[in-house]
């Protein structure tokens, strides 16, 4: 049971990382680009704004610690 | 042909950082705890790394197109910006620079505080040289295995990370030392640039979308991930020398 503990901390650690917002920021970004591509409209901006915005609100909460 | 060019460039610079990590640990195991041990370890890694990539690879090619792009854009993204995060980070003085020659130092003094197996081989430097290189490898792996499945050109890709490793393990030989010469933390940032910019274009088609200028609109990307990145790290910069300032005035002697 550690050991299988001590496997999805290592897989947490590695792909998602220090910040888990960053994550969720995307899997929401993804889903929203989906949705909305779905209906018709163009999608490209999506995941660039997302990616400027949740970088700079990550540096930034890391550099206030 | 834009696409391939970047996929060898990006699990190039990926497996070069990834590698003179790895040759740090592996030397400072050789020189403790002797080579037998720590070629061992570097032997038995890298087969589990041919076997993650041999299995996977052909698994996440087998995917539907769009799916395969969703599922692998937004991987892309979350490691990609993990890594462009940790660049900005020391760029801008909040995150310590990564410096091969003191973990070296701190490798070897971690080490020769363990007895060495002076018959067969030691133990505990074939897990340490084993651990270091399958860690080490797993990101190199795990970005061969996402940009060749995509691209459908997992051969590519294991060919770049193939140069990469036979490049650093010659100059880790040649020089018997910490590859500190290599410029890691820039290399580190254009691996978050372009794993970041890629993450982009592949999560946006994956999720039904569309480029204007389709392939074109690559080169656009990592124009952009790079700026605004830049712009961060300036912006970090300046918040970093104000703290330093006004630090240094609270510890002045009045």
């Amino acid at each position: 049971m550690s050991r299988l503990r001590a496997f999805v901390a290592f897989l947490y650690e590695f792909i998602v990382g220090d910040d888990p917002m960053i994550a969720v920021v995307v899997v929401i970004a993804l889903g929203l680009a989906a949705a909305l591509a779905d209906g018709g409209t163009a999608v490209w901006w999506v995941l660039p704004l997302a990616v400027a915005s949740v970088l700079a609100w990550s540096v930034l909460r890391a550099s206030r610690r | 042909m834009t696409h391939d060019v970047l996929l060898f460039l990006a699990v190039f610079l990926a497996c070069t950082v990834e590698g003179v990590e790895a040759v740090t640990i592996v030397l400072a195991v050789g020189i403790t705890h002797g080579w037998r041990s720590a070629w061992t370890g570097v032997g038995v890694a890298l087969i589990v790394l041919t076997a993650f990539v041999a299995v996977l690879g052909p698994a996440l090619t087998a995917l539907p197109i769009n799916v395969l792009r969703l599922v692998v854009g937004g991987l892309l993204l979350v490691f990609g910006l993990q890594w462009l995060r940790k660049a900005i980070l020391r760029a801008s003085g909040f995150k310590a620079l990564h410096d091969e020659d003191a973990i070296f130092a701190e490798e070897i003094a971690d080490l020769r505080a363990v007895p060495v197996q002076r018959t067969g081989i030691d133990p505990f430097g074939f897990t340490v040289s084993f651990k270091g290189v399958l860690l080490e490898g797993l990101e190199v792996a795990f970005i061969v295995v996402t940009f060749g499945s995509n691209q459908h050109n997992v051969p590519l890709a294991v060919i770049a990370a193939l140069a990469a490793v036979i490049l650093v393990v010659i100059a880790g030989a040649a020089a018997h030392r910490p590859l500190s010469q290599v410029p890691e933390n820039t290399l580190k940032y254009a691996v978050g640039v372009m794993l970041t910019s890629f993450g982009i274009f592949w999560g946006t088609e994956g999720a039904g979308g569309s480029w204007p200028g389709q392939d074109a609109a690559i080169p656009v990307l990592i124009a952009f991930t790079l700026l605004t990145s830049l712009g961060l790290v300036s912006v970090l910069r300046r918040r970093h020398a104000q703290l330093a300032a006004a630090g240094s005035r609270a510890g002045a002697p009045r």
